[in-house]
């Protein structure tokens, strides 16, 4: 499905999430699923907790929460996925574990480099976890570290204090395979090529068929290319043979129609990528780029005229080598 | 004549790399956004060492400096330089200094012309870390010194300065690119790209696990000749973005060869050349 959406359709979005939510609380209620839950939180599968990012862009006004960040209980222990932007958010999310449950957090799982998906990561080093990421995470960790820390204390001030960097202690290579056991759950873990950064990963809960992609799936809010474009094309379009019963991307809504948002982000990172290899043919500059490529796009996505020209500007860099 | 030239060449780069030294270690002490007193103090130092007590003039009626108001990808932050003044034999810019005040090495690139080409602009990318003014420092024949300066705010969310894929930039590393305008005659200025594939990496980074610096692998000079001649050379550092680009113009009077020698930090040299009129496709 390549078809435009209008703005006014994401309304309609919104609408029909809130129906479904509504009905399917109607539904917990009626069964006792439903129990209390940590402020913040939702739990979008059985023991599959997520705290929703507020789709902003990071600010001391939102505390920097603005990724997707949760955990999944099985029998024996607990796997975090993702811990947010800061030590007090990590705290936070750890907090809200221990709402929960008191099984050990054995693993912390950290989907890519980006802040607000690794810097609450230390919050769990009194857990002893294994802390487990894709094989080039840890690469790309220590090179943006200062420069990650540095922005960090400079945008949220007080609130930046006591984050420090949790390094990987395990890493996932790419083809390999890795399940994690948390009793009577497991999860399987996949690290790819180049994609949206150089270090992705995806977790599979084969018990509710959920697949969390991070940030390799955008719903709502503009992609950001941080790796390679057409490595992220390519990894589309196999994510686009795989089956799943829901989807909890990086930033935005947990999708079940999940094919769909997919598509939309192809839809998108195609539009760049042809806009952008006209104007390298014509010898075309960074700057003619970013005011022409994409512009169609503009009234689909969230936060377009914050990141659009980044992904411009990076995506140019990349295919004018081809 | 090379040698003279070869010297001062030398101890221009030994002078830019104590600069950039200095003033990364001066950078790790000051954790927080540096001040306004703070900056104009970085500015101070880098002036004192490039051009000591020297008279630097407004530049507005010399050159042109375009900078975007932000960055909008931290790595990649295009500038384009304008020349407004007529290059000619005994009056041209000799010299063109790039300075980005708050990078951790503020000395981006220094540029030489021999005089002999109008070369009206030039374009590169560079990296910008943080909030900061960013300079282009212009010394003309006759030892006037001219400076323009744009301020430009680093960028947002998860954008870093740094390789988006150090594997493979390590792969390409060397690769030369000349593009050209597809058609043009003899006497055309030809606005021309170089581009270059490497990864022209900081290794500023500590890695606490190794305890060990990630090795510093970047662009020390390029030059480029045209039969030979000097068209332009330029010392550059790790403010130069990934896989550095510079556009330049070039007015070729007679058939030749357009050539390029790369030198990196490492001790490699990459040549490229090309013969005009252009056969290679753009």
């Amino acid at each position: 499905m390549t078809k435009h959406r209008p703005r006014g359709d994401l309304n309609r979005w919104h609408t029909l999430r809130l129906q479904t939510l509504v009905v399917f609380m109607l539904l917990c209620l009626d069964t006792g699923i439903l129990q209390a839950q940590p402020s913040g939180f939702m739990e979008i599968a059985p023991g599959i907790y997520l705290r929703p990012g507020i789709q902003q862009n990071f600010s001391s006004h939102n505390r920097g929460h603005i990724a997707n960040i949760g955990f999944i209980v099985g029998k024996q222990a607990v796997a975090v996925i993702d811990t947010g932007s800061s030590y007090q958010e990590g705290l936070a999310l750890r907090q809200a574990i221990r709402e929960i449950t008191a099984l050990p957090i054995e693993y912390v799982i950290l989907t890519h480099m980006h802040p607000d998906h690794t810097l609450g990561a230390a919050a769990f080093d009194q857990d002893k976890p294994v802390y487990i990421g894709h094989a080039q995470l840890k690469d790309a960790l220590i090179r943006r570290q200062t420069y990650y820390l540095d922005r960090l204390k400079e945008v949220l001030g007080s609130t930046a204090e006591g984050t420090r960097l949790a390094l990987p202690s395990a890493g996932v290579e790419i083809d390999q395979e890795v399940k994690l056991e948390l009793g009577d759950r497991i999860l399987e873990l996949q690290a790819y090529p180049t994609a949206r950064t150089n270090n992705d990963l995806s977790i599979y809960d084969r018990n509710s068929g959920t697949l969390w992609l991070s940030d390799l799936l955008f719903v709502e809010r503009t992609p950001v290319v941080d790796g390679s474009l057409l490595g992220w094309l390519k990894v589309i379009d196999d994510l686009d043979q795989r089956e799943a019963i829901r989807v909890v991307p990086g930033h935005g809504p947990v999708v079940n129609e999940w094919k769909e948002a997919l598509a939309d982000q192809r839809r998108y990172l195609e539009a760049l990528l042809s806009g952008i290899r006209k104007i390298v043919r014509k010898n075309g500059t960074i700057e003619q780029a970013i005011e022409r490529v994409g512009q169609e796009e503009k009234d689909n996505w969230l936060l377009f005229d914050e990141y659009h020209g980044r992904n411009v500007t990076a995506s140019f860099v990349e295919l004018e080598w081809e | 004549m090379t040698t003279v030239s070869n010297l001062k060449h030398n101890k221009l780069v030994r002078k830019v790399v104590q600069i950039s030294l200095s003033t990364f270690f001066l950078c790790t002490l000051m954790i927080t956004t540096l001040s306004a007193a703070e900056t104009d103090g970085r500015w101070h130092e880098i002036k004192t060492s490039l051009f000591g007590d020297r008279a630097i003039q407004n530049g507005e009626d010399v050159i042109g400096l375009e900078t975007p108001y932000r960055a909008l990808d931290a790595a990649v932050v295009p500038i384009s330089i304008e020349s407004k003044i007529a290059q000619s034999q005994d009056n041209y810019i000799k010299s063109l200094y790039l300075v980005i005040d708050n990078n951790p090495s503020p000395i981006a690139a220094i540029f030489h012309f021999p005089g002999k080409h109008n070369w009206q602009s030039l374009s590169t990318r560079v990296r910008v870390n943080a909030y900061t003014d960013l300079r282009v420092i212009a010394e003309i024949s006759d030892g006037n010194i001219y400076m323009v300066n744009n301020y430009v705010k680093a960028s947002g969310g998860c954008s870093a300065p740094s390789l988006k894929d150090p594997a493979a930039a390590a792969a390409h590393l060397g690769k030369i690119k000349l593009k050209l305008p597809k058609a043009s005659g003899l006497g055309d200025l030809l606005s021309t790209q170089l581009l270059i594939k490497h990864p022209n990496s900081s290794g500023l980074q500590f890695d606490q696990i190794s305890r060990q610096y990630i090795p510093a692998n970047f662009i020390r000079s390029i030059q480029v000749t045209f039969n030979d001649e000097v068209v332009f050379t330029a010392d550059s550092d790790i403010s130069i973005s990934e896989d550095p680009s510079i556009h330049f113009g070039f007015r070729p009077e007679e058939e030749g060869v357009l050539k390029v020698e790369v030198k990196d930090s490492t001790g490699r040299t990459f040549n490229h050349s090309v013969d005009l009129p252009n056969q290679e496709k753009g």
